[in-house]
């Protein structure tokens, strides 16, 4: 076995950090490219019939784990709330988990696996069998014919799905803390009005879900167009999708909850 | 005809986004429109105002009529300083009203409840609210009964 000297590694730490940096300047590059170089001629049909596969078809995951986690929530909730008596600002407690971190969080990270890898092996297997390229030969610009209407149908369906998800998350907490566990209507929706502010709560949720939105579509439609051409690239480009996205989103969720809610 | 129920699912989508952020603003948050246009400011300083917290409701007759922005120090008379912002159409509160710190059940949420007084003069933008009673403290009600029942011992 070789000995690898001092120098050489020395080489490879520095190769690899050259490669972190050139590939988030590609990405960035990428970005500002698809999302400023202008719109297609039919950029609008491209966008509605990628907003129907974002997000149209992320509907049905959204709602139903919205609703499992929503009532997860209020059972959990009112049995702990109970052992202080106050189990009417169960509401209060379902409705402030799911606007501030519930529901951004949890949406990105299904976005990230049910739409973001769809996005990624497609463009990725556009790539392999060299459609982006015989786009590019006929003069056709694949980042703003394929791309750009990807990015912005997530930045678009991300917001959208996740104050779906609250809402939802919302509706199932209170059916099952008014109509099971008996918690009285009327204090359930006043302690929830009075305590969930507009604009800091519901707002900053909506904030939160547009950074994600970013970020996700972002990874997503790069590693497509990054990946090596090849069915094994395009199986580690999805998995990295996947695990970058949903990282960037925990670590970023951190940031912003301390940004917004942390009064310093 | 593909086209159309596509673009039929996308407008169905849409509109239940905006729906939903219309549900969270009016049902969940309770935003009532076109209520802040004007609102004033008053102070008032509290011997303690344990447990007040902003954002706190100010009520008058238990009607909402304000809330509570900020809290702070008074360095000179060492109280606490409730800023609070009342409703513009509540602008003939009298300058002697009092303000006091009150409980919304038995381990419920502190507010601040505001009751009338009887002077000519109003208050203003800016003004202060001199007497208020401030919050009750369960600490110091129990201290003061065991005081109270010791002396009596002594007294005996």
């Amino acid at each position: 076995m070789r000995k690898t000297s001092v120098l050489e590694r020395v080489r490879l730490f520095g190769r690899a950090g050259i490669d972190v940096v050139a590939t988030l300047g590609r990405s960035t590059l990428f970005l500002l490219r698809a999302l400023f170089g202008g719109g297609s001629r039919n950029g609008f049909q491209l966008l509605v019939k990628q907003l129907y596969s974002v997000g149209v078809m992320s509907l049905a995951i959204i709602v139903v784990s919205g609703l499992f986690i929503g009532m997860v929530l209020s059972l959990q909730g009112f049995s702990i709330l109970t052992k202080y008596g106050s189990e009417q600002a169960v509401g209060q407690m379902v409705a402030l988990t799911l606007l501030r971190e519930l529901g951004p969080v949890v949406t990105a990270l299904l976005f990230a696996g049910r739409a973001g890898s769809a996005l990624t092996a497609e463009i990725g297997n556009m790539k392999s069998t060299e459609q982006l390229s015989s786009l590019a030969m006929i003069g056709v610009d694949p980042l703003k014919y394929i791309v750009a209407p990807r990015l912005w149908a997530g930045f678009i369906s991300m917001p959208l799905l996740a104050m779906i998800f609250s809402v939802v998350g919302i509706w199932g907490g209170a059916m099952v803390a008014i109509d099971w566990l008996g918690v009285y209507e009327g204090s359930f929706w006043a302690n929830m009005q009075s305590s969930v502010s507009f604009r800091e709560d519901v707002l900053n949720g909506v904030i939160k879900s547009v950074v994600f939105a970013f970020v996700v579509t972002w990874i997503a439609v790069f590693q497509g167009y990054d990946c090596e051409p090849t069915s094994e690239g395009i199986s580690k480009a999805t998995t990295r999708t996947v695990v970058y996205a949903s990282l960037a989103v925990l670590g970023l969720d951190f940031i912003l909850t301390a940004l917004m809610f942390g009064d310093f | 005809m593909q086209n159309r129920t596509l673009e039929i699912g996308v407008g169905m989508f849409l509109l239940a986004g905006l729906l939903a952020l219309l549900l969270l603003a009016l049902r969940v948050s309770g935003l009532t429109v076109g209520s802040s246009d004007g609102t004033y400011k008053v102070y008032a300083h509290f011997e303690n105002i344990a447990g007040l917290t902003v954002r706190s409701k100010v009520t008058m007759a238990g009607v909402t009529i304000g809330k509570v922005t900020a809290i702070d120090l008074d360095r000179e008379s060492y109280t606490g300083r409730v800023t609070m912002v009342l409703d513009e159409d509540v602008d003939n509160l009298p300058l002697d009203s009092t303000a006091s710190i009150l409980t919304a059940g038995l381990l419920g949420e502190k507010y601040i409840g505001i009751s009338v007084g009887g002077e000519e003069e109003l208050l203003r933008d800016g003004g202060t609210i001199h007497d208020t009673q401030s919050s009750l403290v369960l600490e110091d009600l129990i201290g003061k009964f065991l005081l109270n029942s010791v002396n009596k011992d002594q007294a005996n």
